[in-house]
């Protein structure tokens, strides 16, 4: 009987079958997209994606915002799970979960975008049969795969510097290991995959909510641009102003009240250009919106007016930040959503939710004030690029002299005059410096996972021409050294990979 | 009076034998013989002289008018010749090569025993046997010489009657082994190196427990025999935590106005409001004989088990038939078992064990309203449950209804045929099966605070097993007088194959929304060729050869088939010329064996094959409007094989006469290879960031000594005191593939606070499950300092770079000691034992023993361990070795009195009538409720109780 020892799944299927069914690549597909949004294939938690850390913590958005946000002045929090606090105070290590949690969420998904561009090759399509309208249903999947690849080797080179593994579709599964990639290689890579793609993507404002279109691969080139100097390969603004052109013309508009772009009906937006989608029901992580939701939850703050059931009490900002606003109480500027009830502005002890002011911009309910379809998970939306990112990006090329200066002031008051509700706010076109800009992406973005990337790109995130409480781990905030602008690559991988060698510093 | 005189010689051989105990029935006068066997004494005519020595069998002769007896003592069948059970086979005891434990039932624990594994508890050298908590049924994790593994299963394989037992849990069953009665079982067999359970081949590295069920004899009448036990049990005392006097001392204090304001005005002890005295009864009755000369053993039992944490329940009832009819003139013998068991689980909500430690004891237990089910909750201002504070502890019992009925049923025929032209050669032919039916609900009713945010819950989960097993070998034995030599030849194949199916569909209260809903089916299958050469030379000289060769639908074609093999030898001293005759040793065995073993039990049954999951509808996707269920690639190792140990043994058995000692000591080296290690992938060659792989190796080696001693034998008063020791050490070789020394290995060992955060780890260097923690500093008082700890690596920043590796939850040495005494109809035994140097990780107190822990963040306050007022730590410090202690112990494991009427409604009856008391103290320094935790991580175990029972056994 030893044929009985021929065992296969009942319940899984396996790759020699699974894409007998031409469905199958939209539902493979799904997962690509679902990379960014949910953790394992159970929902809340169960079947992780990842091992070796909380399903919860292994999110995509919630390891990369927190990287982007936690060692900035937007963000603070008080929880003592390993590795945490260090995050609030710039002391990682190559061994430190969280940023361990976010690489491998790069490059999780960066090998299941290349599985998936290998498995819905023209040969392989050809040699399935696939054919008329599946034919080109998978082949703009397959771009989009491209697209969604493109995207986390940018934030491999904007949060790990760029010296990481390279692998695409032309690496097999259990192959040889990859070699060590460097910044200005990668740059390249990003740019040229982007552009290549373009043609083949749909059309702006033309795909399927929550899929990629050609303002996608826009916005994601202008932000490649804009931080082209930061990133060691030299200033390319004018491009990043092409491109933010390219998706302001591309027929967005702006929401007309700020705080709707984070509530659960932001999927009407026609703001957002590209969102991660979430849904109470369908969609469930302990990560995600449901973090960014629950998290900044706590003290007097009533759970029931975010539309959750209750509140984790972690996350708060500094100061430095509040003051950002000239006018914090939320009057005038409406994007000053601050709760300060039994909340204090300064931060004598990171671990106190009560230290800090608290932020209310994410919630579980809709624009007109209904709970969301869950109590627990959110069914509001991270508009990963928004059009007055888009309108900022633009601004800012244009005040480093690399765009048309009236239309960036435009642009700018344009948000402003959203922000206040009346001209009030506007600036002059002297106003438009690029320091100002930095000021206003803060008040406009804060919370949406750009701080860390901005600061740098301004050379304030380490030096000492910008401080907050608790930056380098004192009270007041001090300078720290250079090298912490890029993550170090994890030890497990330096382990793992001896072709890998270590950023500088760490 | 007569002066009587005699020699005392061995049947076996007609050697004089000294140190004979000569004993005049029903008195205390007695004497011994001499060295040369000769003894006399002064009695009366009609007296009876009772003859005992250790290893023979008892002689009475009546005195009468001799005045010279002599006496030859056979050798004692139940000791020397006893009989032990091996993998497909039986053997001497006296003549097996490998280090094997046979423990029959007179030698089990005592008491209320729910649960097999617990009947040998602190008897064996080598095996330790932990108890996963007290809850009703409740298993134990069972290590035989360490573990073997680190991912892989590291249980012992179980055979019942000749079956293998699927090692995975049984859903709704608290522990796979409670559905055995242990009133059915006859013996416990466990062989521990490779000699001996290589004949398992891929599933022996972490030995073989043989287990075998009482049967019918042939001789004597009927036999009936009824038992009947009921027992109380009770907490051994509560975990520490703050007086609400106390508690109110301390927020007037230290919170504030908003925590003072929400001080309560009760006195509530909620340890004592969720635990409870909980009484069990155990009946059994069974009927054994023969019936028209085919042997037969009837049984039937009920268990019915309360649980000291309140609503918890175990209710068992089982049957067994066994039945052994021997045909064709003693050619052909035919061995059937029967066992079912129905058991029906009541588990209570464990979450109320943390939930009583924390909660406010200033609160009262009902609110006085009507919501939540009328009990006192921490609510938000808009009246809805505050989320993350803690839940009422009376109310998640009472609010949790988790039922399961399950049923399961071993049996096997096994068909054993001497050839009738070549008596030598036996066939033996075995089918057995395994099949277990779990039926269960968990129901928390939508007003429930706990489940407030989901609308109650209600799963329903089902699971079948279906487990087969087919197995044939030829054993050929021959005795070659004219070389002295005896052989013992067998070869075989077997076939078995594990079905599981299983659904669990978790929705509301309702039933309105599902939450989840996975199904689930695999299956595995083993076909082995197997064989064994056992070959004698003078009665003195034994070598064991043992191949198996195994296949496993877990491993690709080409890694599927692994071949284990083990070589022993044993030389017999006691039957040289120079020892044959020896006064003082009656056994000398020198042992040594060597043999490869294997883990296949890797956990999955697919994990070679590449695999697409599709999502559940939690986890779904947004594309358009329509949700689409996701399919995800998985990670895979196309090579996964076997784990494979290495297991050297040589060990030396020994008795002396007139001291009436025996035992044995042990030493062995297990080395693992191919080690099962969950490593990080470079990132991008795979599609996880972990994987399964063999890649490590791992040692175990240890010694271990078994005493027995029988001090004190006469015809009234006979005592017998047994000592166990077993010293182990396990160290990790090799982790990776490159051995990077600054990989620091695979954080395990997860704790109660913060998310993810874990407490131990895997290294190369250390053992297995090490702590990994951040040293603390002390001031000149001793007290420690918060947040500050020794910079280890001196980068002048403590991180988690500075956590260190510090003992582990493994006992350096484990020790039993055993005593039975009989005196006259009066029998008194107890089992002590101990572990020494063991390390638990005091996460009751890490967890709830800082200032913060008072204050929620969210407007609810919590109770405290006293621990803060010595450490005065604001804020958790999870990770500091202040929370590490030692937690060697020894325990009074059981203590039995019985009393036997031994001529009970005239002779035809006995009764026994025992009491016994279990867990009865522990001496320790540690500080929480119970030393002994499995994985070392003290939070919130179900705790073990002190039980008292008394039975009650009739036979006739």
């Amino acid at each position: 009987c030893t044929g009985d020892l021929d065992r296969t799944p009942f319940i899984e299927v396996t790759s020699a079958t699974v894409y007998n069914n031409p469905a199958a690549y939209k539902q493979a597909a799904a997962k690509l997209y679902a990379g960014l949004a949910l953790t394992g294939q159970e929902g809340p938690a169960g079947k992780p994606d990842l091992g070796g850390i909380d399903e919860g913590f292994s999110s995509y958005l919630r390891q990369y915002w927190q990287l982007q946000e936690l060692p900035t002045d937007e963000a603070v929090i008080a929880w003592g799970d390993a590795g945490l606090p260090e995050m609030n105070t710039m002391q990682w290590s190559s061994n430190n979960p969280f940023v361990r949690g976010l690489y491998n969420r790069i490059f999780y998904q960066i090998a299941a975008c290349n599985e998936y561009i290998r498995e819905a090759s023209d040969a392989k399509l050809s040699s399935r049969g696939i054919t008329g309208t599946n034919l080109t249903d998978v082949k703009y999947l397959r771009t989009e795969a491209r697209f969604l690849r493109a995207l986390s080797y940018w934030h491999a080179l904007d949060t790990f510097g760029g010296n990481v593994p390279f692998v695409t579709e032309a690496d097999a599964i259990g192959s040889t290991l990859p070699k060590q990639t460097n910044a200005s290689a990668l740059f390249n890579y990003i740019e040229t995959e982007l552009k290549a793609i373009e043609p083949d993507m749909m059309d702006a404002r033309k795909n399927e909510y929550a899929r990629a279109d050609k303002a996608a691969v826009w916005m994601l080139l202008a932000k490649l641009y804009l931080n082209a100097e930061a990133a060691g390969v030299g200033a390319k603004y004018a491009d990043a102003a092409t491109y933010a052109k390219k998706v302001i013309d591309a027929g967005y508009s702006l929401e007309a009240k700020y705080t709707n772009l984070f509530r659960t009906d932001n999927n009407n937006s026609k703001e957002i250009i590209f969102p991660v989608a979430f849904d109470g029901v369908h969609t469930k992580t302990w990560g995600g919106m449901t973090f960014l939701v629950h998290a900044p939850v706590g003290g007097s703050m009533s759970a029931a007016s975010f539309g959750i059931d209750g509140g984790w009490g972690g996350l708060r900002t500094t100061k430095a930040f509040v003051s950002l606003f000239a006018d914090p109480s939320g009057k005038t500027d409406t994007r000053a959503m601050f709760y300060t009830d039994g909340q204090k502005l300064e931060i004598e002890d990171l671990t106190q939710f009560s230290n800090g002011y608290a932020i209310s911009k994410w919630k579980n309910i809709s624009s007109t004030g209904a709970q969301g379809s869950d109590i627990v998970h959110p069914d509001t939306d991270f508009p990963m690029f928004r059009l007055a990112d888009a309108y900022l990006i633009y601004a800012e090329a244009a005040a480093r002299g690399a765009g048309d200066r009236t239309l960036a002031l435009q642009y700018v008051n344009a948000l402003r005059t959203r922000a206040y509700g009346n001209t009030n706010g506007n600036i002059t076109a002297a106003q438009l410096t690029a320091d100002f800009i930095l000021d206003e992406r803060a008040r406009e973005l804060y919370w949406e996972g750009s701080r860390r990337t901005d600061l740098i790109r301004f050379n304030k995130y380490t030096s000492a021409t910008y401080v907050w409480p608790w930056k380098g781990g004192v009270k007041d905030g001090k300078s720290v050294s250079d090298f912490l602008k890029v993550y170090p690559i994890p030890s497990t991988d330096l382990t793992a990979n001896p072709n890998l060698k270590q950023n500088t510093g760490y | 009076q007569n002066k009587v005189t005699g020699t005392v010689k061995d049947a076996k051989d007609g050697s004089p034998l000294p140190g004979v105990t000569i004993q005049v029935k029903g008195q205390t006068k007695g004497t011994q013989t001499t060295g040369d066997g000769k003894y006399q004494i002064n009695v009366a005519d009609n007296t009876v002289l009772v003859f005992s020595f250790i290893g023979k069998a008892t002689k009475e002769v009546t005195v009468g008018s001799q005045t010279v007896i002599d006496v030859s003592l056979e050798d004692d069948i139940k000791t020397l010749g006893e009989v032990v059970v091996i993998g497909y086979g039986s053997q001497k005891k006296k003549d097996l090569t490998g280090s094997v434990a046979a423990i029959n039932s007179e030698d089990f624990n005592k008491g209320n025993i729910a649960s097999p594994d617990q009947l040998v508890v602190g008897k064996v050298a080598g095996v330790q046997i932990t108890s996963n908590g007290g809850a009703p049924g409740a298993g134990s994790t069972i290590r035989i010489r360490g573990g073997a593994s680190l991912n892989a299963n590291n249980d012992p394989l179980i055979v019942i009657d000749g079956v293998p037992l699927d090692n995975s849990g049984i859903s709704g069953a608290p522990s796979a082994l409670s559905l055995i009665n242990p009133n059915d079982i006859e013996s416990m067999n466990i062989l521990k190196d490779a000699s001996a359970t290589a004949i398992y081949g891929s599933r022996a590295s972490n030995g073989v427990i043989l287990i075998t069920t009482k049967k019918g004899s042939k001789n004597g009448g009927l036999k009936v025999n009824f038992s009947s036990q009921a027992s109380l049990a009770q907490s051994t005392g509560f975990t520490k935590v703050l007086s609400a006097d106390q508690f109110r001392t301390m927020i007037n204090e230290k919170g504030t106005a908003a925590q003072i304001a929400v001080l309560g005005k009760a006195n509530t002890n909620w340890q004592e409001q969720i635990y409870r005295n909980a009484l069990s009864s155990d009946n059994n009755l069974s009927v054994s004989g023969s019936l028209k000369s085919v042997p037969f053993r009837v049984s039937v039992g009920y268990t019915n088990q309360d649980g000291i944490l309140k609503t918890s329940n175990m209710g068992r009832t089982s049957a067994s038939i066994g039945i052994s009819p021997t045909l064709l003139n003693n050619h052909l013998k035919i061995d059937v078992n029967l066992k079912g068991s129905n058991v029906d689980n009541t588990f209570a909500n464990t979450g109320a064990i943390g939930a009583a430690i924390a909660f406010d004891p200033t609160q009262s237990v009902y609110s006085g309203n009507n919501n939540y089910g009328g009990y006192w909750e921490w609510l938000n201002s808009d009246g809805k449950p505050n989320t993350i504070a803690p839940r009422n502890p009376v109310g998640l019992l009472n609010q949790t209804s988790d039922k399961s009925t399950v049923q399961r049923s071993i049996g096997n025929i096994q068909l054993d045929y001497k050839f009738h032209f070549l008596p030598e050669l036996r066939a033996n032919l075995n089918a057995g099966y395994d099949v277990s039916k779990s039926d269960g609900t968990r129901f928390v009713p939508a007003t429930a605070a706990a489940n407030y945010s989901t609308a109650g819950e209600k799963t329903v989960y089902t699971q079948n097993k279906t487990n087969k097993l087919f197995d044939f070998y030829l054993n050929y034995t021959k005795e070659l007088k004219e070389i002295k030599s005896r052989i013992d030849v067998m070869a075989g194949y077997e076939y078995q194959d594990f079905l599981t199916e299983s659904t669990n569909i978790r929705t509301n209260a309702e039933g309105s929304t599902t939450y989840t809903n996975s199904p689930y089916k695999t299956q595995n299958t083993l076909v082995s060729f197997f064989g064994r050469m056992n070959y004698t030379f003078d009665d003195a000289y034994l070598l064991t050869f043992t191949v198996r060769r195994d296949g496993s639908s877990r491993f690709n074609p080409d890694n599927r088939w692994g071949t284990f093999p083990s070589a022993a030898f044993a030389w017999k001293l006691n039957e040289m010329s120079f020892l044959k005759n020896s006064n003082t040793i009656s056994e000398l065995k020198l042992r040594v064996g060597y043999g490869i073993t294997g883990q296949q039990d890797i956990g999955q049954n697919y994990a070679y094959l590449p695999r697409y999951t599709a999502s559940l509808d939690n986890a779904q996707y947004q594309l358009g409007n329509t949700f689409y269920t996701t399919l995800r690639a998985e990670g895979y190792d196309a090579n996964i094989k076997w784990e494979q140990t290495a297991t050297s043994n040589a060990g030396i058995d020994f008795a002396f006469k007139k001291a009436r000692l025996s035992g044995s000591i042990d030493y062995y080296y297990k080395n693992t290879t191919n080690l099962l290690n969950v490593i990080p992938v470079a990132v991008g060659t795979n599609l996880t960031n972990q994987l399964l792989t063999n890649v490590g190796s791992m040692e175990n080696q240890g010694v271990e000594l078994a005493l027995n001693y029988n001090p004190i034998h006469t015809d009234k008063f006979d005592w017998n005191v047994a000592f166990n020791a077993t010293y182990n050490v396990n160290k990790i070789t090799k982790l990776t593939n490159n051995n990077d020394p600054s990989y620091q290995g695979v954080l395990v060992g997860g704790i109660a606070g913060g998310v993810g955060s874990t407490i131990q780890i895997h290294s190369v260097g250390y053992p297995a499950y090490s702590f990994y923690v951040l040293q603390q500093a002390y001031n000149s008082n001793g007290k420690p300092i918060e947040g500050v700890y020794v910079d280890r690596n001196g980068d002048g920043i403590i991180n988690v770079d500075d956590q260190y590796r510090y003992k582990s939850p493994a006992p350096k040495v484990f020790l039993g000691f055993n005593s039975q005494m009989t005196y006259d109809n009066w029998s008194f035994g107890f089992v002590l034992r101990g572990n020494i140097g063991n390390y638990v990780y005091n996460n009751v107190k890490s967890s709830n023993g800082a200032y913060i822990n008072f204050q929620g963040s969210n407007g609810y306050i919590a109770n405290l361990s006293p621990s803060v007022f010595d450490s005065q730590f604001a804020k958790n410090q999870f990770f500091s070795d202040y929370y590490m202690e030692n937690a060697s112990f020894v325990r009074m494991e059981n203590i039995t009195l019985g009393y036997t009427f031994k001529k009970f409604l005239g002779n035809k009856v006995n009764m026994r009538l025992n009491a016994t008391a279990q867990n009865v103290f522990t001496i320790t320094k540690y500080t929480g409720l119970n030393p002994e935790v499995s994985g070392g991580i003290d939070n919130n175990v179900y705790p073990v109780p002190r039980t008292y029972s008394l039975g009650l056994n009739i036979g006739f």
